[in-house]
């Protein structure tokens, strides 16, 4: 049963089956006591999950997604509760169970992966004893045959050396390595649901790949039904039978995969579909329809050819110390003095590169790939091992990172952070943080003159001049990442690096951020340095990209080269492994 | 799970938004409340304690000696026929004194201290981090009872002496907390808005870590006043007559054994009064200033 059939259809044929659908919700409405009354999470929630079926429930921020899920496993919020409709699962009614059959229910019959594996697991017990527990709580295994059903487990989740692992600790272990220890504990007592709340969120497009291939082949092996919720319809298209899109706590549209992007029916899911980034469109086409009508390709003028250098950056390095390394007094007295390599790891081996007036270029690699560093030593923030940097002519790699905020050069390059939230100080008003480059190095000192600035920076991002007064946490994703982007081009600055800006964002607020960092800098003629792991986002923004890996420049070329023609075999990995929505 | 409720909030009003939150803060946990109470309380005895009280605290009445409470004499009287009730009322004022005073000056110096040494790390923090071992490594009681008796017997001392023995606790409170912060995103759009170190330090990370600095200070108020009256109790410090809970209480301890129970029954308990008060106040006061919790 792989949900090519319609809904209804699956619905009739399954109540048809002895044992019927393995979860049913009916009419679930969820409400949370908050300060301001009670808030309705979730409303009238309908869903059937046949045995063996994967279901991907689709949805912005606030959709209600997650607390759908949580509700079916009953881990709510104190604040939250059932206010109405049925949750049968398996026979069981969910919503009336007794507590004590919940916690026997969970874990055994019905797990969950969490968003970030590295807080699901226990930092200070090793992976083994971890998954030992599981199994050791649900009787599946007995003290003495646990390790060996363990190692079982962790081969089968394609743990390399699982003898080794066994002892391993979370901290020692990759991102994706930690998910798939997280899909090991959830999957440890062969339940019947699994529900995997954004698996794959911050792991690189590689990682995110071999996990959910993992996690489809093993719930596929066992014969058990899926829920996962994401945010990425390209994600839920390429790896569910059936799509639930869900907004503001409501479902506005149900079909199997396949017919939701053929035929998307709700005015939603058309805008969904339309922002998810994917090859051969132009940013425009990421608005919702009739928002800035999709102009000629041409849009984005190769003017940039004719820019001269802005920022020359020649075989610059970066070493750390390598963690863990052995002792060089140690090695001293053994009388074999270690190695430069094995010391020094360089995160940034030997790049050149350079940015022209009015350019965009893409710094494009997984996490460790060395981007971030070298963004960073770019911005000056820290000091380069060797190499050159030069800027609007002057070599800036030569003064020392902790002199260069009183450096005139400072206003003259900004940036705009990954988090949105992170980037900006919990105590300060939106017109405050905007303020604060202009106060410390744009010649303003308070008064009329600073707030008109203020107002005019806040009415060049889009952000409406009543939300200069609150606080960041009282403000939406995207509208902190306006405030991000004002704060950063207040000083008229030459360059901006874009670190990752719309990671954090849902995929319509990605779209118009993308957008307005486009026309201001049509408008400004600043040039972007945009660091991200996501390809299509960078071919969407960018004139140059450029691929590193393990700290090397692996290609480099125009945007249109290296997305549709990648040269190099890592690049072409890469843009295979990002799911997109079939166009 | 985000609930989409901050967009439906009016922005902040200053002083009447505040009030509606501690409002909140309170209505959601009434022993925040009850804590506030018993802080007034506390504020009006040591501001108005002289005035209100029924007698003078000092005058003496021989005839009317180790009484126990009474419509008279709520508290009862001591062995020189002094009023306990109004020793205890005005007595809150030099020993409050002596606490906000002693957690003023280890919140200026610890405080800070800390946050350098957590922002900063290096020398910085391995200095730092050395004087407040050094401190720790006495029993901090004793190391009081030392820097009194070699500085001298005066109010001043035993402020400096409870500064000196908090010293610790502030410095590794704020230097964790610092040492989170330290490369926060707002901390570098900070250093690209062109903010020296010791900026930052003092505007941005100062005022980030206030809500936990605020508790650190609530609780050791209370251990500022148990100190305070525990240097008193040993002969250190306030001398008598003036009336002060910690001399009250060793006072009155000779007499407990002849049945004279309430002469340092009553100081004892202001003294317990006081604390829990400001440790029940701790927690109330991280809700109320912290501003992540007004969503």
């Amino acid at each position: 049963m792989h949900g090519v059939v319609d809904v209804k259809e699956h619905a009739a044929k399954s109540s048809e089956a002895p044992s019927g659908p393995l979860l049913e919700v009916r009419d679930l409405t969820v409400e949370f006591a908050t300060r301001r009354g009670i808030v309705t999470a979730v409303s009238k929630v309908d869903l059937t999950l046949g045995k063996g079926e994967t279901l991907g429930i689709v949805g912005e921020s606030g959709s209600g997604k997650s607390v759908t899920s949580y509700t079916v496993m009953r881990i709510l919020d104190r604040a939250g509760r059932i206010a109405e409709g049925s949750i049968t699962f398996s026979g069981i009614d969910v919503a009336h169970a007794p507590e004590s059959e919940m916690r026997d229910l969970r874990g055994r019959e019905m797990s969950m992966i969490f968003q970030n594996p590295r807080a699901a697991l226990n930092p200070i017990r090793t992976v083994g004893a971890q998954i030992g527990d599981v199994l050791l709580q649900h009787v599946q295994a007995d003290p003495r045959n646990v390790k060996h059903k363990v190692i079982d487990i962790l081969k089968q989740v394609r743990i390399a050396r699982p003898e080794d692992r066994y002892h391993a600790y979370p901290f020692e272990l990759s991102g994706g390595m930690c998910q798939r220890i997280v899909i090991a504990l959830a999957l440890a007592c062969r339940p019947q649901l699994m529900i995997a709340d954004e698996p794959t969120t911050g792991l690189d497009v590689t990682t995110q790949k071999a996990v959910m291939d993992l996690v489809t082949e093993l719930t596929r092996e066992r014969g058990m039904s899926t829920i996962l919720i994401t945010h990425d319809l390209g994600l839920a298209a390429t790896y569910c039978d059936t799509v639930m899109v869900m907004e503001k706590g409501k479902v506005v549209e149900t079909a199997p995969a396949e017919r939701i992007f053929r035929d998307p029916q709700h005015p939603y899911t058309r805008k969904l579909m339309r922002a998810t980034p994917r090859p051969g469109i132009t940013l425009k086409d990421l608005l919702p329809e009739g928002e800035g009508a999709p102009t000629a390709a041409a849009a984005r003028s190769p003017v940039a050819d004719a820019g001269a250098p802005l920022l020359t950056v020649e075989n610059l390095v970066r070493e750390y110390p390598r963690q863990g390394a052995p002792s060089a007094f140690l090695a001293k007295l053994k009388g074999k003095p270690l190695t430069p390599e094995e010391t020094i790891f360089r995160a940034v081996d030997g790049i050149s590169f350079e940015v022209k007036r009015g350019e965009s270029v893409g710094l494009v690699g997984e996490s460790g790939c060395g981007k971030s560093t070298t963004s960073t030593m770019v911005m000056r923030l820290i000091d380069p091992t060797a190499g050159k940097i030069t800027f609007a002519g002057e070599d800036i790699g030569a003064i020392p990172a902790k002199d260069f905020a009183h450096h005139p050069m400072r206003k003259r390059i900004q940036m705009v952070f990954q988090d949105p939230t992170e980037s900006l100080n919990p105590r300060y008003t939106a017109a405050r943080a905007i303020a604060d480059p202009l106060l410390r190095m744009g010649g303003y000192s308070g008064g009329a003159k600073l707030d008109a600035r203020v107002a005019e920076l806040a009415e060049m991002v889009g952000l409406p001049q009543n939300l200069l007064e609150r606080f960041p946490h009282q403000l939406s994703g995207g509208q902190k990442a306006r405030i991000g982007i004002a704060r950063a081009i207040a000083l008229d600055p030459d360059l901006v690096i874009l670190d990752e800006p719309t990671a954090a964002l849902d995929v319509s607020v990605q779209a118009v951020v993308l957008n307005l960092l486009e026309e201001l800098k049509q408008r400004l003629g600043m040039s972007y340095l945009f660091v991200s792991h996501d390809l299509h986002v960078v071919g969407l923004l960018c004139d140059r990209v450029i691929v590193m890996r393990q700290g090397r420049i692996v290609e480099e070329g125009t945007a249109r080269e290296v997305l549709e023609a990648p040269k190099d075999a890592y690049t072409r990995e890469l843009i295979a492994a990002i799911p997109h929505p079939p166009v | 799970m985000t609930l989409a409720t901050a967009d439906t909030q009016k922005a902040p009003g200053g002083l009447a938004a505040t009030l509606a939150h501690a409002r909140y803060v309170i209505s959601d946990n009434p022993v925040t409340g009850i804590a506030f109470g018993m802080f007034l309380v506390l504020v009006v005895c040591a501001t108005f304690g002289p005035f209100i009280v029924p007698y003078d605290p000092l005058a003496s009445d021989t005839a009317a000696a180790l009484q126990p409470p009474s419509a008279a004499h709520w508290f009862g009287t001591d062995n020189l026929g002094r009023d306990i009730f109004s020793r205890v009322v005005v007595a809150s004022r030099l020993d409050m004194a002596i606490a906000i005073f002693s957690v003023a000056l280890v919140f200026a110096v610890g405080g800070v201290a800390g946050i350098a040494s957590g922002f900063f790390g290096g020398w910085t923090d391995r200095i730092i981090g050395r004087i407040s071992d050094t401190i720790m490594a006495f029993p901090l009681f004793v190391l009081a009872m030392g820097i009194v008796a070699a500085l001298g017997n005066t109010v001043t001392n035993i402020v400096i002496a409870t500064a000196i023995i908090n010293f610790p606790l502030y410095v590794r409170v704020a230097k964790s907390e610092a040492a989170i912060r330290r490369n926060a995103g707002y901390v570098q759009a900070a250093r690209l808005t062109g903010n020296s170190e010791w900026r930052i330090l003092l505007t941005t990370i100062l005022p980030n870590i206030m809500p936990i600095m605020m508790v650190q200070m609530s609780l050791t108020m209370g251990y500022a006043i148990l100190n305070a009256a525990g240097l008193s109790f040993i002969g250190l410090g306030v001398r008598p007559p003036t009336p002060e809970w910690g001399i009250m209480v060793a006072e009155g301890s000779a007499y407990i054994v002849s049945g004279e129970w309430w002469i340092a029954l009553f100081p004892g308990l202001a003294l317990m009064f006081a604390v829990f008060c400001f440790n029940l106040l701790g927690d109330g006061l991280r809700d109320i200033v912290d501003p992540q919790r007004r969503t």
